[in-house]
């Protein structure tokens, strides 16, 4: 009888028997194991989850009072004789990947990555496995990222010349990640940063798990529109095109994303300015990684993963397409969102409701991750 | 380059109408003269010749990108546009270039004459020394693809602004066949025209549409508030053929379509009658196909359109005409400037003194006292072969370019029935990546049979809907192409239609576009492949 593999994939999520326990499920079990805060991979109902301790307090904001164990990077846990581990995926902030380990036998679940330093996620570090559960959300050949210095060198000019202007700036990008890899990279000499509640919320969650942030202003009712003209408004993608943004008006919009890459998807978001900036390996960087981890079978979990199997197996790797995870397939991912409400103004009592719509619309089954699925 | 590659950038990067004209004139405030005629020609639709086929441009990007064919072809579907698939696939750039606009054309014309080897060379490090968005522009210059999101007019405003001189002016001196090689910033922008072109043709007045938007027409009364008095008007047939502007001066004969391509060859029926005009004499009409005196459909003339060579048979079987219905230029003077009806009374004479009436025919006026009366004439279109009927104020000069107020189209309603979608296909461009482009079919006994593609006339909302149920409902998928579930009906509006032996249904629809998405309706309820061929009317 063929040996049971160490992980498998089911219909809950990536599940090790050995240990009892599930990485990233999508229903709720007994014991997950969970990469990153992002709303398709860290779902309400569990009855208990381990995550980096840099995940804390935002899973903590997001899903309540959970019962959490969270650990540091490389600090071995024990389950059932199974041990894991985790190591940093440079996702965001607190992002791992999983190393599941089982007399001698080593798998790693790689939630997101990129291969990029950005200066605050702790930088991707590969690790040596048998097998390799990754993404590919950015799978195709087209997308090559330029470094992060260059992207935010335009987004600092287009800032100064929107001021000359007279012109109000308003750059969107989701609220954990990259909002905060936006901020630490604004030239603080321009003005001042202003940030929509959402963002404002996780911000707060990270500065309670001690994260050093730059300074920000939420924008509330009462915050002065020329104040905000002269400063930068950092916005969630759920907030362009509502009356809470027009507010602004006249302003530019910058959209940051992987997607931006295309002309076509750039568009489709009327983005008076795209930055292809993203927080997942581009092409280069999924073989790399791929590559350094010296596993013998790898699964590709989400983003275009017909076309990345196929390719990793011409050139010799031993590849497979795992198509129950995560609903994400390649076509879904740039694709906007069935009509959602937009949220009403950002009132401090409406904030709650916000909140709501956000962790609603992320953990929508069409999968991806927050960039991903293009939803938020 | 850089320059031209940013202006394009910034045009794309906007869509208000002031920030585009500003970019415009930074444009050719900053870049030498040859670049601003070179500039002006691909912005007026004056591409280059390609001079590498596609197939080897393809094998070669695929060659400089290191990827395999079936990645490259994944790779473009994704992307939806190949001038942009090949600047985002190559690897970033290795050396730079200071090479002008005027320096990369040269060089695309002359490399055409080139050895393979060569033009291969000189492609590859060309795009080793773009970056990704010079590489972009480049190559839709390679393919031949350029097509830029700003109207002729907002580039004639710009240089207006610039030059001090009008609108009209420009857009006349840019009319016609000219070449930025040879044609020079200077003689463009000279007071007067000296340099002007025999061939050149004038600009195109163009007629509005009473109703742009909603597919319902308006009814007379709304007509009445909108124009007035009924016997301040002008109304002839609007016909379906190709828009011509005729000209004869200093003996030579031009004939000019309106995406102004010098016809003059492709129409030798109307070459006595040219022949026979008066020097300096240039009018505007209607070219159709004719049989036994009456006017044809518009896929007759098409199908001599595409044609290199015209054949006897076409010749004998669907000759072409002229419907001329106004009159630019008389006895060497623009006339332009004077009214509907004077304009008219000369054509008439002109056309009374042909010796070709045949050739040379007159666009007939209405004769209608009120506005209903009118309407009830325009009913009888699709029996005259017409789309509708021209309105034209007797009091209106002959102006430049679609403009609201003088010349109104009052288009018959569309015909319409309602399809079940059957396939689907990504898009191009702006909906790259998301199912856009769906073919239609109606009822035969308890077949589907496809009869149209359509892919227009959704809001971006509901394009959104239907895409997420296609990658919902997918029963099959070849190529780039999805079978879907057949569940969703359309109304499918369209503006002709004519007997196919190409197409399975037998039909061929003209214009084929959706005109609502019929929640409404069960796929039960689409119409049939009867109800279509009735429309025939035969």
């Amino acid at each position: 009888m063929a040996k049971k593999p160490l992980l498998e994939f089911t219909d809950k999520g990536i599940y090790c028997a050995q240990g009892k326990f599930y990485v990233d499920p999508w229903k709720p079990v007994d014991d997950a194991v969970i990469t990153h805060a992002h709303a398709d991979h860290a779902y309400p109902g569990h009855k208990h989850y381990l995550a980096h301790h840099l995940s804390r307090e935002v899973l903590y904001y997001r899903l309540g009072d959970i019962a959490l164990q969270t650990v540091e990077y490389g600090e071995k846990v024990m389950k059932n004789g199974v041990s894991v581990t985790l190591y940093p995926a440079g996702h965001v902030i607190g992002s791992a990947q999983i190393r599941v380990e089982y007399q001698g036998e080593v798998w790693v679940v790689s939630g997101d990555y990129k291969m990029e330093d950005d200066g605050i996620s702790t930088s991707f570090e590969p690790v040596k496995c048998h097998h390799f559960i990754s993404e590919c959300t950015f799978g195709m050949p087209v997308y090559q990222w330029k470094p992060q210095v260059q992207i935010f060198e335009d987004v600092n000019n287009w800032w100064r010349n929107n001021q000359h202007n007279g012109l109000a700036t308003v750059i969107v990008g989701y609220s954990l990640g990259k909002a905060q890899r936006i901020l630490q990279n604004l030239d603080l000499f321009n003005g001042k940063v202003y940030t929509h509640g959402v963002i404002e919320n996780t911000n707060e969650a990270l500065r309670r798990n001690g994260v050093l942030l730059n300074p920000t202003e939420r924008i509330t009712p009462d915050t002065p529109k020329e104040a905000i003209r002269q400063g930068i408004v950092i916005a969630p993608p759920s907030s362009v095109g509502t009356p809470w943004m027009r507010k602004f008006q006249p302003y530019s919009f910058g959209y940051c994303s992987g997607w931006m890459a295309m002309r076509g998807a750039k568009h489709r978001r009327a983005a008076d300015r795209g930055f292809v900036l993203s927080d997942h390996a581009d092409w280069d960087g999924l073989i790399s990684a791929i590559d350094a981890t010296g596993c013998e079978c790898v699964y590709l979990t989400h983003g275009y993963t017909a076309t990345f199997t196929r390719y990793l197996n011409e050139i010799g790797f031993n590849a497979k397409e795992v198509h129950t995870l995560y609903g994400g397939e390649e076509e879904e991912n740039p694709q906007e969102a069935p009509t959602q409400p937009p949220p009403e103004g950002e009132g401090s009592e409406k904030t709650s409701f916000e909140e709501d719509l956000e962790i609603e619309v992320k953990v929508s089954p069409t999968g991806g991750d927050l960039e991903g699925a293009g939803l938020q | 380059m850089k320059a031209f590659a940013q202006l394009f950038l910034s045009l794309d990067e906007t869509n208000k109408t002031n920030e585009k004209v500003k970019v415009l004139k930074d444009y050719f405030n900053s870049v030498p003269d040859t670049d601003k005629m070179h500039m002006l020609a691909l912005f007026t639709g004056r591409r280059p010749k390609r001079p590498i086929n596609s197939t080897l441009i393809r094998t070669w990007a695929m060659e400089a990108s290191n990827i395999p064919p079936w990645l490259f072809e994944e790779s473009y579907h994704v992307v939806g546009d190949l001038a942009e698939t090949m600047a985002l696939l190559m690897p970033q750039k290795e050396s730079t270039n200071d090479k002008d606009l005027t320096q990369w054309i040269a060089e695309l014309n002359s490399i055409g004459a080139k050895p393979e080897e060569e033009r291969k060379q000189w492609l590859i490090s060309s795009w080793a020394m773009l970056d990704t968005q010079e590489r972009f522009v480049f190559n839709k210059l390679l393919t031949g693809s350029f097509r830029v999101g700003v109207s002729q007019n907002l580039v004639i405003k710009a240089l207006a602004e610039i030059t001090g001189l009008d609108a009209a002016t420009l857009t006349h001196r840019i009319m016609g066949s000219w070449m930025p090689e040879t044609y020079t910033y200077e003689q463009l922008i000279q007071e007067q025209g000296a340099a002007d072109d025999i061939s050149r043709p004038y600009p195109f007045f163009l007629a509005y549409p009473v109703q742009e938007t909603s597919e319902k027409q308006k009814s007379a009364e709304q007509i009445e508030a909108g124009l007035g008095d009924p016997l301040q008007w002008q109304a002839e047939w609007k016909w379906d053929g190709i828009r011509g502007q005729l000209i004869k001066r200093d003996g030579k004969i031009f004939t000019w379509s309106r995406g102004e391509d010098l016809s003059t060859e492709k129409f030798p029926e109307l070459h006595p009658f040219l022949n026979a005009l008066p020097d300096g004499t240039v009018i505007d009409g209607e070219i159709l196909s004719f049989q036994n005196g009456l006017p044809m459909p518009f896929n007759i003339l098409q199908t001599r359109i595409g044609r290199k060579n015209l054949s006897k048979k076409i010749l004998e079987e669907s000759p072409v005409a002229v419907i001329a219905y106004d009159c630019l230029e008389f006895n060497g003077e623009d006339i332009r400037y004077k009214t509907q009806a004077e304009r008219r009374a000369i054509l008439e004479q002109l056309q009374a003194a042909t010796p070709y009436p045949d050739t040379f025919r007159l666009s007939a006026l209405i004769d209608f006292n009120t506005w209903n009366e009118l309407a009830k004439i325009r009913e009888q279109s699709r029996a005259m072969i017409a789309e509708g009927i021209m309105l034209k104020r007797k009091s209106a000069a002959y102006q430049v370019g679609r403009r609201r107020g003088d010349w109104w189209k009052w288009k018959i309603d569309p015909l319409s029935v309602d399809a079940v979608m059957i396939y689907a296909q990504k898009g191009h461009g702006r909906r790259a990546d998301l199912y856009t482009d769906y073919t239609f079919a109606v009822w035969d006994g308890d077949k589907l049979v496809p009869f149209a593609k359509a892919y227009s006339g959704l809001t971006d909302q509901e394009i959104n809907k239907v895409d997420y149920f296609i990658k919902r409902n997918t029963l099959e998928k070849f190529g780039p192409v999805r079978t879907v579930k057949p569940e969703l009906v359309f109304e499918i509006g369209f503006e002709g239609i004519n007997k196919s032996t190409r197409h399975k249904s037998g039909i061929a629809l003209r214009f084929p576009r959706i005109l609502r998405w019929r929640h409404d309706k069960p796929k039960e309820e689409a119409d049939t492949l009867e109800t279509l061929k009735a429309l025939l009317g035969e």
